[in-house]
């Protein structure tokens, strides 16, 4: 769980800073895409890189979504007779919607696949640059999309703001106060800045910044 | 802190019980008021008020375990109010109804977790917790056979951490309280104390793999790291013990077990 | 948290002077008992008193190891006095049964233990040796213990720390990553390892972990929420009765279980709760002791009670149990009671210094609030009894004194009083709701252990053959008192070093002739169980269980608590009658035998303590002296202090149960020592 979790993190990590490219205008965002799949030519295939960074990403996903529905169902099995009343005491929000953050993430991936990668969804008549395809998704005529973004944004800042700090636990990391509150903080601050990174390019479209 | 008319006597409560006649047939929640409570009552003293009140009305007492009444043999465990071991950090039976307003509702159940089957009442089975520590949560010494207890030196700082993890009473709030019923924070606890002395080394690998092992065969959750269990824990056993326990499974893996 | 206040001076030790007394005066309690054969040989090895111990353990037969597996071991209590013995006796390779009434054999009682545990290390080099432990223990006994017994117990005394420090016990350790000690309960020298304020609680785990590593390894089976109700004692072909297990309990399904045995262990701790309440957890009972009594047992001084002067005191009438606060307090807080009655109701802070009675510091100048704990104990009753008691009235009395640490704040400053004393603040600011850094503490005498139990010989044997007794629930070692510190001593070197050995020579005469559960001894003691239980289920009867506990309690610490006289004693023996009477008749208890039914268990438990009480009764009224915490008000000095009269009573009472109704028979057996010098104590 941990590992698929971190090889997520370090995903959207690569794929925020490419995002942003949007920001230095549309020959650096298409080079960067062109780039991507041209990338160790010709000692891997066209889309290469990209094929293995899928295959990863796709294995990670599978194991994540297997590991995560295991424990769901064994926490289930855990407590069949749930309480009359039950407060949280420490448990964040975050970490009481990892199961269903995590599904909805999953419907995101699903949908935003199609929308950009395969193109089935197509919102705003298909373009042949990368860049223009982004750009025109997050018109503001077309704001359903933004909002589907940000609040897919919303559910991802949250897994991530438990996830991060669960991965290090996990992974024995945190075995003191001081290494605990480390791994807290690094979980809201990616949480932040990926979040936020990937929320900057749909706003600053929208607010018409980016055109 | 007593009010300052210094009455808080006389506090007429209303108990939602949980009752069950045995560990077979089901159970539901029950009624009853109780008046007459004083805030310098723990709250089993008040529900021994409400046994010799239910005892004269010729119905069955409810049923709850508790012995020291002092808060270290950790046989005492309600979930109160949604909350194991009520709202302060102690154990229910050092938690005094001070706590509480005239003309409360209080809902009391049993700790619930599948691995610790109701056995009448408030009553559960703990049985779980003894399986687990007889998997390795021990050091393997015969009576007699140990060395001169200053031929080994613990650094001060290694015996203190290991104490304080040594302080877990087995109440098992922490699986009351755990979203996903886990019992990581015990068994944690205990393998933190064995491992942060020397004497707990040669058995280390082997006694994470097993405890780990037994724990899931009891039908306890795995750990997601909420961290509700440390918020019961009337013995603030710190979340790091779960971490270790995971870092020494990690290294018993690697070690090949 | 030190506690170096001196519970034996050795400078104000004055050489036994007691005047001769008429024989004829000092059988109180004559008409309530009948005189029986003395006890002449408590089977101790003769010999320089440091050879008897291996002495015995050589002479004690071997048991094969291929033969152990034959011979089944019931042990009955999972403290440290019965898992220790369980563990080791398992690792030996007996087939052990071990049985508890808690859920888990890690809640015995023995968890609540705060202080520490003695051991005759010498760590500190501060000229401890097993000589001066036992010396120590024998002279804190009031000289009323066995000096074999008491020296053995030094003896082992250092092979428990090396014990429990290699089972993992976190023990206090100094910078230099050794053990640390400190010095408890009023001795000279520190002794006492301690792990902070838990010590009862890391020792039995570490007992408790030992048990279950022998459970994974198949010789332990363990056996929670069950409640041994009757010993088994059948004779052999050869007409010799042996002890062959036990009826118990289940406490959840209710049935009623035979389990047989070659020997059984009571390890099943004090009975305290005799005086209800007490610092005692709430199943702590005499009934496995007091079956085994009935059975033909001896139970030994069964009077000798210690109160310890610093628990928190009752809040009303439903408390249930008392909460002990550590001795250690008494280093640095003030005890005082308002002078004028009138001033008992107000805050404390407004009554000025020159209204308040530090009465310790005023009759002990040389002790202060330091004095033993009996003295400190009789001393706050006399206060609150007189009407100066501070706190809630409770049935009309006040009864506490102040704990004051105002002083000691002005003088070492918060930080440092809450450095030394701070969790046990806390738990008094969480029990009562007061801050003690801010108003005095109260506190009240209370039981807490009890000397008095099973008579045991030198093996640890009882007088029914096969039936052994460790811990607490024999009486064997600390004589009329005990040290700080010494029960768990006592607890774990019965269990790991003392009954493996002696124990050895009993089995090896084993395995006996298989006893069927046909057996007219298995049929009588299952049906006598079953019999009572359906009594107590049918009288049908208005009172509950705890109201005639209450009651109880109520008699025994008026009559037979820190003070007793002959009249108040005889007044409580006919009260218990009376109580016992109407228990019978006028029991409520309801549900059924075959669940868990709380009520039930506490009936019987209950019904045992009440026969216990007069027991008790009787036997304080024999002993007309004071002795270690047993006070008898007609043998005091002039000015109010304890007076013992070895002339009369260097003895133990070991009685014999006959028959309900018939009166108990007295065998005494005689102390005699030869390594060490009565003296009597003395504090002003
Ligand atoms: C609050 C407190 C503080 C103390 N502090 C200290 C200290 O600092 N140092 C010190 O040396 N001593 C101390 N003592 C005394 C010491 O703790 C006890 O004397 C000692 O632990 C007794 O151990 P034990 O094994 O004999 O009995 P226990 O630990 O009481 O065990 C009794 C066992 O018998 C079982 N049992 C009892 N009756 C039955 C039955 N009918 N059927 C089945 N099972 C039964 C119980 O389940 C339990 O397992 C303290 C005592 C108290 C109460
Ligand atoms: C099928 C959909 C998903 C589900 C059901 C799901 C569920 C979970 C759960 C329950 C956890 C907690 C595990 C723990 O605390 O140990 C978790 C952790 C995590 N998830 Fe997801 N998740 C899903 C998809 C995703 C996606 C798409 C990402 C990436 C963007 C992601 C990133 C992470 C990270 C980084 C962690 C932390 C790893 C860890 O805790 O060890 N998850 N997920
Ligand atoms: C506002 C936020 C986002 C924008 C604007 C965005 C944009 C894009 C674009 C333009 C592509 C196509 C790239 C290409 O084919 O060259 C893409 C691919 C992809 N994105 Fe995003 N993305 C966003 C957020 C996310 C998030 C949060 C995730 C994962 C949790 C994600 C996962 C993916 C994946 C898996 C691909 C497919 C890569 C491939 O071709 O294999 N994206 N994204
Ligand atoms: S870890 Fe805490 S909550 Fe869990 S069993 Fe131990 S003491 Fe109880
Ligand atoms: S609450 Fe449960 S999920 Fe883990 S951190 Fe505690 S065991
Ligand atoms: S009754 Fe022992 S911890 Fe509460």
């Amino acid at each position: 769980m941990a590992v698929t979790g971190l090889v997520f993190i370090g995903y959207v990590l690569l794929h925020m800073y490419g995002n942003l490219k949007v920001f230095a205008g549309q020959e650096a965002f298409d080079e960067y895409a062109h780039h991507l799949r041209t990338f160790g030519e010709p000692m891997l295939p066209h889309e290469g890189l990209l094929w293995i960074i899928r295959a990863v990403l796709l294995l990670s996903i599978i194991g994540h979504a297997y590991a995560a529905f295991t424990l769901w169902g064994r926490a289930n099995r855990a407590r069949t007779q749930k309480y009359v009343v039950k407060k949280a005491v420490a448990a964040t929000l975050s970490s009481k919607m990892m199961r269903w953050g995590g599904v909805t993430l999953l419907l995101f991936v699903i949908f935003h696949l199609l929308h950009f990668t395969t193109r089935t969804i197509n919102v705003n008549g298909d373009k042949d640059s990368p860049y223009e395809r982004v750009v025109s998704s997050f018109q503001p005529e077309m704001w359903w999309v933004t909002v589907i973004y940000l609040l897919a944004m919303g559910a991802l800042a949250m897994h991530l703001r438990h996830g991060v700090w669960s991965a290090c636990q996990t992974l024995g990391l945190t075995n003191n106060a001081k290494s605990r509150a480390r791994a807290n903080f690094a979980g809201v601050f990616l949480a932040v800045v990926i979040a936020g990174g990937f929320a900057l390019v749909p706003l600053s479209i929208l607010l018409g910044i980016v055109d | 802190m007593s009010a300052p008319d210094g009455t808080k006597t006389g506090m007429k409560l209303t108990l939602n019980i949980w009752r069950q006649p045995d560990a077979t047939s089901p159970g539901k929640m029950h009624t009853y008021q109780v008046e007459d409570v004083s805030e310098d009552m723990s709250f089993l003293e008040m529900l021994d008020v409400l046994n010799e009140q239910l005892n004269a009305a010729g119905e069955d007492p409810v049923a709850f375990d508790s012995d020291c009444r002092e808060g270290i043999c950790g046989m005492c465990g309600l979930m109160i109010n949604g909350q194991a071991h009520g709202p302060v950090t102690t154990t229910t039976c050092q938690l005094h109804m001070r706590s509480f307003k005239d003309g409360e509702t209080i809902t009391i159940e049993p700790w619930r977790a599948d691995a610790f089957p109701v056995l009448k009442d408030l009553v559960v089975d703990r049985g779980a917790f003894d399986r687990i520590i007889q998997q390795g949560g021990y050091i393997s010494v015969n009576t007699g056979s140990a060395p001169e207890a200053h031929s080994v030196q613990v650094p001060k700082e290694d015996a203190d951490r290991a104490f304080d993890m040594a302080t877990c009473i087995g109440c098992g709030a922490c699986v009351a309280a755990c979203p996903n019923g886990s019992a990581s924070l015990f068994m944690g606890a205990k393998i933190t104390h064995l491992g942060q002395l020397p004497q707990g080394q040669a058995e280390r690998d082997k006694r994470v793999v097993n405890m780990v092992a037994q724990h899931d065969h009891e039908g306890f959750g795995g750990c997601t790291n909420i961290g509700e269990c440390t918020s019961a824990c009337p013995k603030e056993i710190p979340l790091d013990v779960i971490s270790q326990l995971n870092k020494d499974l990690r290294t018993a893996m690697k070690h090949g077990r | 948290m030190t506690d170096s206040h001196s519970e034996f001076s050795s400078d104000v030790d004055s050489h036994a002077d007691a005047p001769t007394i008429d024989p004829d005066l000092i059988d109180d309690a004559i008409d309530y008992y009948t005189p029986g054969e003395p006890i002449v040989d408590a089977k101790a090895p003769t010999g320089p008193i440091d050879q008897r111990w291996s002495t015995r353990k050589f002479e004690a037969r071997l048991v094969n190891p291929s033969n152990r597996r034959k011979l089944d071991v019931i042990i009955v209590g999972t403290g440290l006095a019965g898992a220790s013995a369980a563990a080791t006796l398992g690792e030996a390779g007996y087939n052990v049964k071990s049985f508890c009434y808690q859920d888990s054999p890690r809640r015995a009682h023995s968890i609540a233990a705060q202080g520490g545990i003695n051991a005759a290390k010498n760590y500190k080099e501060d000229g401890d040796s097993v000589h001066r432990l036992f010396y120590d223990t024998v002279k804190g006994g009031d000289y009323r213990s066995r000096e074999s017994n008491v020296y053995r117990l030094a003896e082992v005394s250092t092979n428990i720390i090396d014990q429990c420090v290699a089972q993992g016990v976190p023990f206090a350790r100094e910078y230099g990553g050794l053990l640390d000690n400190r010095s408890f309960g009023g001795v000279q020298v520190s002794r006492t390892f301690y792990a902070r304020g838990q010590t009862g609680q890391q020792l039995l785990i570490g007992a408790y972990q030992a048990l279950e590593r022998q459970v994974a390894a198949g010789t332990v089976t363990t056996y929670t929420r069950h409640e041994m109700l009757e010993v088994i004692v059948a004779e052999d072909e050869a007409g010799q009765s042996r002890a062959r297990g036990i009826i118990v309990r289940d406490m959840v399904t209710g049935e009623i279980e035979t389990h047989l045995a070659d020997v059984v262990v009571l390890a099943s701790g004090g009975y305290g709760n005799v005086f209800y309440l007490s610092t005692n957890a709430m199943g702590c009972n005499v009934t496995a002791a007091w079956r085994a009594h009935r059975k033909g047992a001896y139970m030994a001084n069964p009077c000798y009670t210690q109160i310890h002067p610093t628990c928190i005191p009752v809040s009303g009438p439903h408390q249930s149990k008392l909460t002990l606060m550590s001795e250690s307090l008494r280093n640095d807080g003030r005890i005082w009671v308002p002078k004028n009655k009138a001033d008992c109701a107000k805050d404390p802070r407004e009554i000025p210094e020159e209204d308040r009675d530090y009465y310790l510091e005023r009759i002990y100048p040389s002790f202060g609030n330091l004095v033993p704990r009996d003295i400190a104990s009789r001393a706050a009753k006399y206060q609150c009894d007189d009407g100066r008691g501070v706190g809630p009235e409770v049935e009309g009395v006040r009864r506490g004194v102040y704990l004051d640490f105002a002083d000691a704040i002005g003088r070492l400053g918060r930080d440092a009083v809450e450095e030394k004393y701070g969790n046990l603040f806390d738990m008094y600011a969480r029990i009562t709701g007061e801050d003690p850094y801010e108003t005095p503490m109260r506190i009240y005498p209370a039981v807490h252990y009890v000397m008095g139990g099973l008579w045991v010989d030198y093996d640890l044997q009882s007088s029914i053959p096969g039936l052994f007794v460790t811990g607490e629930a024999n009486f064997s070692d600390h004589g009329a008192n005990r040290l700080g510190a010494s029960a768990l001593m006592q607890g774990l070197a019965d269990g790991y070093f003392v009954l493996p050995h002696t124990i050895r020579d009993y089995l090896a005469d084993g395995p006996f002739e298989k006893l069927e559960e046909s057996h007219p001894a298995v049929v009588e003691a299952k049906a006598a169980v079953e019999e009572r239980i359906n009594h107590f289920l049918t009288v049908g009867g208005t009172r509950s269980v705890d109201s005639y506990h209450r009651e109880l309690g109520h008699i025994m610490w008026e009559y037979c608590g820190m003070e007793r006289t002959e009249d108040g004693l005889k007044k409580a023996i006919d009260l218990i009658r009376t109580l016992k009477d109407d228990f019978y008749r006028n029991v409520k208890v309801l549900g059924t035998a075959d669940s868990l039914n709380q009520s039930l268990e506490k009936a019987g438990r209950v019904a045992d303590f009440i026969e216990l009480g007069e027991l008790m009764c009787i036997d304080a009224l024999n002993r007309r002296e004071s002795c270690g915490g047993h006070f008898r008000a007609e043998s005091q000095t002039e000015d109010g202090e304890a007076l013992r009269h070895d002339d009369a009573f260097a003895y133990v009472a070991a009685w014999e149960f006959v028959a309900d109704g018939e009166k108990p028979i007295l065998h005494k057996e005689d102390l005699t020592y030869t390594a060490i010098e009565m003296k009597q104590r003395s504090y002003k």
